[in-house]
């Protein structure tokens, strides 16, 4: 809409788009649940009431008191201590992965969007191939052959999880490439690299913003996936996937046990859910609830 | 009027919540009457507020309106008040609403055979056997050949005049009352144009329905309407009977808007309106038109103007009525900026052929099937240095197409082109020197598109001069400023987004992107197509500066034949990807000229309601052109006999430079001049 001409003075996109998304509800409790893990994840090392190895053969899967808030797991480690710093591995591991997942698949979806013809169909359907597969299936494989591990997760994450990317940037770099000022860009001369950078990659940041965080997500769930599964962080470092699944065992004796690493992960997974709807609204790309004027 | 109004709208304002809290109206207090059998024109450009009238009159506001005030009486109850089920019954029942877009309007995966009987077991009381014959008996009402097959089809197979005729019928299926129509021949071509309003006027004459047409053009208004509105920044600013108001209106807003229309008749530039109109829902004091207004004066900025009776049963919102005659509504009689004829070639097309159908992997392995006829076929041009071309002909007839070609993006299939000194263009845009490219310029038709919006402007201007000059910082800067001010806008919009742009200044940013590269060479397809008139004045009127100014050579594409008159040197009408017609613009457009040429001349509308187009010739188009013979063998009105199925008619020369492609003698095309 023509609004009145903006004041010069403006503050950074990035504030005001994080303003906009804590003005809509979904986004004040996503943000607030994302900022509350990121700071707990940062400070747990100097607020857990106990070491995260200190066993205690006193108190072996006990019930919640006032010294162990969450009981105590089968080894007599303080649940709530280990709950604490159990998204520590994940956030990090994830926080990297996802960033180069977005980037490489991003630009390669945008790149195959912009040239079409046989390479784009060659390669999607190669990716049609990929998404046909259980995702954690070539996880597993990678990580078998290569071993576990932070330097072996992290980039295989990175690789598994910018794949869908690549359909997801095509997608967005299609409904850019058509409109005239590609045709223009085009017949002015441009190279196809300055092309992506100056003309589609603009277009398709806040496509590709919302996606990262959906990916982010996603990726956390698969990290800990595979930590439940045994081939994520290795004990007795502490992490939520590992621990429901060390605690799945006695959880007729001990119910609680889940519970804490369960409410953790998906509080994590909610806020970030709630973040990227909100950010796709914020952006605009929510179609449904559109201002007319 | 004795009857009484079936549509009474009194006193009705509508506004949206604005960021502030405060309820900003877009319509101030609009009272309209529409009788059974009369004919509303509401007028007004874009952000005017028409569209939201119009759909206010079905009790229907957009996403974020409010009603303010007032009422939309329907038949005897108020609209706005009515309930859910009987709104329901009243809407594309005795109500209807013809949308602009049918293309849109129509459900793409449905037949038109279903799409009628949804409209017909809504709102008519027959049995079900009966919809078939009622179906093929509205679409025969809309003049559609072979209604029957037409009920079997998909909307994309039908083109964008029968889509439109299918909407009417639909329309039509609740034997409606009222048609609203909300601009139903924009984007039209101008025979399928003629048509339509030819279609509505003897629909709403037969049937007795009270119609309210809303229109940015004043050409369609002053053919269908009996009575018009002209709407100003959500307010009506004038009503009357039409004659009046298209003949001696007694507003200068109207009288701007007149003036600034391209007629046929004369040969100058339209004059354009300044300034823009305030933005919905702003804050004003005063007459909304003053800013604007040569005849403003100190009362018009500070006290709004009151309806008042004006000459000719005219009502204006007007402190002096009895000056606005001071306003010329003539042409600006600016002298086009012309060329001389012998100047050197700017650019060649020889034998240019363009196909857009490849032959697949498996053709050459499978027996040979004749290839369907080329889109573009045989065109031999040549544009000499500071001349302007236009290029003229209905949607399809391939004009973009050859832009696009001569730019690079579309390889053709046989032919060469060449530049002035004799260089030949390579195909494809990725195989020219930066040098040839930036000699060739191109204006696209919609800025919206064309503009990157997540760009500055100090970007979009920056891309030419970064690529050809290499220039930098502040360099740059400086020289984006000064391209600014070429098109008339002031180096603030620098720091603008397109989204921040109205649409005339959005397409000055374009051609100021075009300029940027000095080129030799401009292409502009329909660029003033999406634009309001008294925009589309006044971008006419800066290229034809800037064609004085630098020498620049245009070829300027546009389905609008007055647009292309008041601007060109030379006009080439083509058909179907065919050139019938070439030559000086004063010549092309007298006779003799080609039948086709005749056929468009003759649809064009002209705002005066004593002016009526011909319909020389159906407007239904083949999707291809004929394998042989002449290409508008299916449609001429004048076809002398199977030599024209057959054979491609030989170009005649009537004059210097002046040649049609016919098989009718040129003495004979001449007896059939326009009227």
């Amino acid at each position: 809409m023509s609004a009145p001409a903006a004041p010069p003075m403006r503050r950074s996109r990035l504030w005001d788009t994080l303003r906009d998304m804590a003005a809509r509800p979904s986004g004040a409790i996503g943000l607030m649940l994302v900022v509350l893990h990121l700071v707990m994840a940062l400070i747990s090392p100097w607020i857990a009431p106990y070491d995260y190895r200190e066993m205690n053969s006193a108190v072996i899967l006990g019930g919640p008191t006032a010294e162990h808030l969450l009981g105590t797991d089968h080894l007599g480690r303080d649940v709530f201590s280990r709950v604490l710093l159990g998204g520590r591995e994940a956030l990090v591991v994830t926080g990297i992965a996802t960033p180069i997942a977005m980037l490489w698949g991003g630009m390669l979806g945008v790149l195959l969007g912009l040239r079409g013809g046989w390479v784009d169909e060659a390669l999607m359907r190669l990716v049609d191939a990929f998404l046909a597969l259980p995702g954690i299936l070539p996880l597993l494989v990678l990580i078998t052959v290569f071993g576990s591990g932070n330097e072996v997760l992290t980039p295989t994450l990175a690789f598994f999880f910018g794949i869908p990317v690549i359909r997801v940037a095509r997608a967005a770099a299609h409904e850019v490439v058509a409109r005239d000022f590609i045709s223009a860009a085009r017949a002015r001369g441009h190279s196809p690299l300055s092309i992506v950078r100056r003309e589609i990659l603009p277009n398709v940041t806040d496509t590709l913003l919302v996606e990262g965080a959906m990916r982010w997500s996603w990726m956390l769930l698969g990290f800990s996936a595979l930590s439940f599964l045994g081939f994520g962080v290795a004990p007795p470092m502490p992490d939520w996937g590992l621990m429901i699944s060390d605690a799945r065992v006695y959880m007729s004796l001990a119910p609680w046990g889940v519970l804490g690493p369960v409410i953790a992960l998906s509080s994590l997974i909610i806020g970030i859910n709630l973040s990227a709807d909100a950010l796709a609204k914020t952006l605009g790309l929510d179609q449904g609830r559109k201002a007319v004027v | 009027m004795a009857n009484p109004p079936l549509i009474d709208i009194q006193g009705l304002s509508i506004g949206f919540l604005g960021r502030s809290g405060a309820m900003l109206p877009v319509l101030h207090a609009i009272d309209l009457r529409v009788c059974r059998g009369e004919s509303i024109g509401i007028v007004g450009e874009s952000g005017s507020g028409k569209s939201t009238l119009a759909l206010a009159a079905m009790g229907y506001l957009k996403h974020g309106l409010k009603k303010i005030s007032g009422e939309v009486i329907y038949n005897g109850a108020d609209m706005f008040a009515r309930s859910t089920g009987e709104l329901a019954r009243i809407r594309g029942g005795q109500l209807g609403l013809i949308p602009q877009n049918s293309g849109q309007a129509l459900t793409p995966t449905l037949r038109i055979g279903r799409q009628l009987h949804e409209a017909l077991r809504l709102h008519c009381a027959l049995p079900d056997g009966g919809h078939e014959a009622r179906a093929i008996d509205l679409l025969t009402q809309v003049r559609l050949p072979d209604p029957a097959v037409i009920l079997r089809r998909y909307p994309h197979e039908l083109s964008g005049g029968q889509q439109q005729r299918v909407a009417i019928a639909m329309a039509l299926a609740g034997e409606p009352d009222a048609l609203l129509l909300d601009e139903p021949t924009t984007g039209l071509d101008v025979t399928t144009q003629a048509h339509i309003l030819e279609l509505l006027r003897d629909l709403a004459r037969t049937r007795n329905m009270a119609m309210v047409y809303v229109s940015h053009d004043l050409g369609v208004i002053a053919r269908v309407c009996d009575r018009v509105q002209v709407l100003y920044a959500g307010e009506t600013v004038l009503e009357g009977p039409v004659q009046a108001v298209l003949k001696t209106p007694a507003h200068p807003y109207a009288r701007g808007l007149l003036a600034s229309i391209p007629r046929l008749g004369d040969r100058s530039l339209p004059r354009a309106l300044e300034g823009r109109p305030p933005a919905p829902g702003s804050d004003r004091t005063g007459c909304a038109f003053a800013p604007r207004c040569a005849l403003a004066t100190d009362q018009c900025r500070t006290i709004r103007p009151p309806m008042v009776t004006g000459e000719a049963g005219q009502e204006t919102r007007c402190f002096y009525p009895e000056q606005t005659t001071r306003i010329d509504m003539t042409g600006s009689g600016a002298p086009l900026s012309c060329c001389m004829a012998d100047n050197p070639a700017a650019l060649s097309l020889n034998r240019v052929a363009i196909r857009y159908d490849r032959p697949g992997a498996l053709a050459r392995f499978l027996p040979a099937r004749p290839r369907p006829p080329a889109t573009v076929d045989d065109i031999t041009l040549t544009i000499t240095q500071g001349e302007t071309l236009g290029l003229v002909g209905e949607s399809g007839s391939g004009k973009s197409t050859i832009l696009k070609t001569i730019a690079g993006l579309l390889p053709p299939a046989e032919g060469t082109i060449t530049l002035g000194d004799g260089t030949a263009l390579t195909p494809r845009v990725e195989q020219r020197r930066p040098e040839q490219l930036r000699r060739i310029q191109m204006v696209f038709q919609n800025p919206d598109e064309s503009l990157n919006p997540r760009q500055t402007v100090a970007d979009i201007l920056g891309q030419p001069l970064r690529l050809y000059f290499g220039l930098k910082g502040a360099e740059r800067h400086q020289r984006a400023a000064a391209l600014l001010e070429t098109v008339r806008l002031g180096a603030h919009y620098l720091d603008r987004r397109p989204g921040q742009l109205s649409g005339g200044e959005k397409q000055r940013v374009a051609i100021a992107r075009a300029f940027a590269a000095t080129p030799d060479i401009v292409l502009c397809d329909e660029i003033t197509s999406a634009l309001d008139v008294s925009v589309q004045a006044a971008v006419l009127e800066l290229l034809n500066d800037l064609k004085a100014r630098h020498q620049t050579t245009f070829i300027f594409v546009s389905h609008d034949l007055t647009v292309v008159r008041a601007l060109s040197d030379r006009v080439a009408v083509l058909y179907q990807g065919r050139l019938c017609e070439i030559g000086a613009s004063a010549a092309v457009y007298a006779a003799p000229s080609h039948p086709y040429t005749e056929v468009l001349l003759n649809a064009v509308l002209e705002p005066d309601p004593d002016h009526a187009p011909r319909l020389l010739a159906e407007d239904a188009t083949d999707l291809s052109p004929p394998a042989r013979g002449c290409p508008f063998q299916r449609r001429c009105p004048v076809k002398c006999g199977s030599i024209c199925d057959t054979d491609i008619p030989p170009w005649q020369k009537a004059a210097d430079g002046h040649a049609i492609r016919c098989h009718i003698p040129l003495k004979d095309l001449a007896k059939t001049g326009p009227a």
